[in-house]
């Protein structure tokens, strides 16, 4: 490295610390002894306590079939989007995606769960998993077809001429050519989506019913009660989790 | 002459601009044809009319005597190697060689794709992918995809232009060499009127959506029928609404017999180019002209007072 770049580089940590320096903080205290936040010597206990903690761990199971369902959902429904959207190539169509994704959460939370009631009246369902899920499916399909998209735009549109030309129909031509394409951007859109999932609070807060309480919103009800090392302890899991998913997320995408 | 391929006056109309305009063509079996013009002039919007990636406005495109303008892509015999080739490049060689055979449902797909590789000389590159071979390579293989096929028509899209111009001439003969091993129809596009000239059995030269002549190789040369096809096949001097081309048009100092046609022109400067000279004058009315000469008549000074002249039956007229 360059000796000039060196005060650079002291900016550049300082600014990779402000954003990380509150997780480590957290991650940290996630294995003090003591409740509070004076360090009394080293203990899994928070992660001992919140193993056991049968309402936590049955809000972390709903999160990930959630998250699962909403991402195998969404990753189909959003790939073939993204195709679509590549072969008609309209602007319109592929800016209005983007307004889900500048949406306020509350607005999506609040009309998600108005349309909810409406459908509700005709027909006898409640607020529950497959309405989370839906929720998540909703708003997941914007990222995966924002990083497919992206993919698909280094795709040479000849060579699904080149596989009709050699025999293959629209289908083939898609499932043989064009897929294995941009099939890393697919996983790695599938990543993205389970990681918006697994964390969102607002939204399925809203159209949560009571027995599909996510993993977010007891960890959220546990913090609001006052200061609980078990959610430190939580916290760094996840943060950890998400990390491994977000560097190989990015390694997909731009293999 | 048996026609493999017939066009219809077929026309291809986008809402900005007419691509091609009451094209009528047929290819006969075997044929290697040329479809040539400038950039521009509807020969590639041709070429994807009969593959099936575009559909006609109107006419009709006859494929051994069937109708085939409405048909899919997958659905006519015809093959395409496009410009950049358009190779699979999750495939290997093998692989895309394969492709099309898979999707048909072909039988010995092993052996006949063994045939292929040996007939455009690929041994030993089956399980590399297209970027693990050269730019002459790909290019065989794009061909080799098709031919395995036996299309009908092979449609070949400026297959050589993405090549540099040291091999463009070699795999030109190498092209020529292989499409009379196999007997296919071959019908390529492009631009560069030496290659047109140089494979084709016949060639139609194309101009802003019209094909303006049909003919073979001396045909089109020696007797274009506009103005659009003589210039654009060649140098063309015109002299009082006459054109002649610098090779036949010769320069004297004296004045030359009654029998041939000749004009005045002031000498500019010669150009040597190796094995002929280029000899550069003004005429008299103004225009430039050129004379592809000899080494030995070249003894031209600048400024110097000389007749151009040429025979009459070499003279380019249109009606």
């Amino acid at each position: 490295m360059k000796r000039a770049s060196r005060p650079l580089a002291i900016y550049a940590l300082a600014a990779y610390l402000f954003l990380h320096l509150p997780l480590l903080i957290l991650a940290a205290f996630s294995f003090n002894e003591s409740r509070f936040t004076v360090w009394q010597g080293f203990s899994f206990r928070w992660y001992t306590a919140a193993w056991h903690d049968s309402q936590l761990i049955e809000a972390a199971i709903n999160s990930l079939i959630v998250a699962v369902c909403a991402t195998a959902i969404s990753t189909v429904i959003g790939t073939l989007c993204a195709y679509g959207l590549w072969k008609r190539r309209s602007p319109v169509l592929s800016g209005s995606l983007y307004l889900s994704l500048v949406t306020p959460e509350i607005v999506t939370g609040v009309s998600l769960l108005a349309f909810y009631q409406w459908i509700f009246r005709f027909l006898n369902v409640q607020l529950g998993m497959h309405t989370v899920i839906l929720a998540h499916v909703s708003f997941s399909i914007a990222y995966v077809v924002i990083v497919v998209m992206a993919r698909l735009r280094t795709v040479d549109g000849a060579l699904e001429e080149a596989a009709l030309d050699l025999g293959a129909n629209e289908w083939e031509a898609f499932r043989y050519v064009t897929l294995p394409a941009v099939l890393p951007a697919v996983a790695a859109a599938a990543l993205l989506a389970f990681t918006v999932s697994f964390d969102d609070y607002v939204i399925t807060s809203m159209v949560a019913g009571v027995d599909s309480e996510t993993l977010p919103m007891v960890v959220y009800a546990i913090a609001r009660r006052g200061v609980n090392p078990v959610v430190n302890a939580i916290s760094a899991l996840l943060v950890l989790g998400f990390g491994v998913l977000i560097l190989i997320s990015e390694r997909l995408r731009t293999t | 002459m048996e026609s493999v391929l017939e066009l219809r006056d077929i026309s291809k109309h986008y809402p900005t601009h007419r691509a091609v305009n009451g094209v009528t063509l047929n290819i006969a079996r075997g044929e290697f044809f040329s479809l040539l013009g400038p950039s521009g002039c509807g020969k590639t919007t041709t070429l994807r009319l009969i593959a099936g990636f575009e559909e006609p406005t109107s006419g009709e495109i006859r494929l051994n005597g069937a109708a085939i303008q409405h048909l899919k892509p997958y659905e006519r015999n015809v093959s395409t190697v496009f410009q950049n080739y358009a190779l699979f490049p999750h495939l290997t060689v093998q692989q895309n060689i394969e492709f099309g055979l898979r999707r048909k449902g072909e039988n010995e797909i092993g052996r006949r794709v063994r045939e292929v590789l040996e007939l455009v000389q690929l041994g030993g590159k089956e399980a590399r992918r297209p970027t693990e071979i050269s730019g002459g390579e790909r290019q065989r293989v794009a061909l080799a995809r098709s031919l395995v096929l036996a299309p009908d028509v092979l449609l070949l899209d400026e297959p050589l232009s993405a090549l540099d111009p040291n091999l463009r001439k070699q795999v030109r003969a190498e092209l020529k060499n292989i499409q009379r091993r196999v007997g296919i129809t071959f019908l390529f596009v492009t631009h560069d009127q030496e290659e047109a000239l140089s494979l084709s059995d016949r060639l139609g030269v194309m101009h802003a959506g019209i094909l303006e002549q049909v003919g073979t190789p001396e045909e089109v040369y020696l007797r274009p029928s506009t103005r659009f096809v003589a210039s654009f096949l060649g140098a063309v001097n015109w002299i009082n609404d006459v054109g002649v081309r610098p090779e036949v048009t010769r320069v004297t100092k004296l004045a030359p017999d009654r029998h041939v046609r000749s004009h005045p022109a002031t000498v500019l400067h010669s150009t040597f180019l190796g094995n002929c000279v280029h000899i550069e004058t003004r005429l008299d009315d103004g225009q430039l002209a050129v004379a592809e000469v000899s080494r030995a008549e070249a003894s031209f000074a600048p400024g110097e007072r000389v007749h151009l002249w040429w025979q009459p039956a070499d003279e380019l007229s249109f009606k």
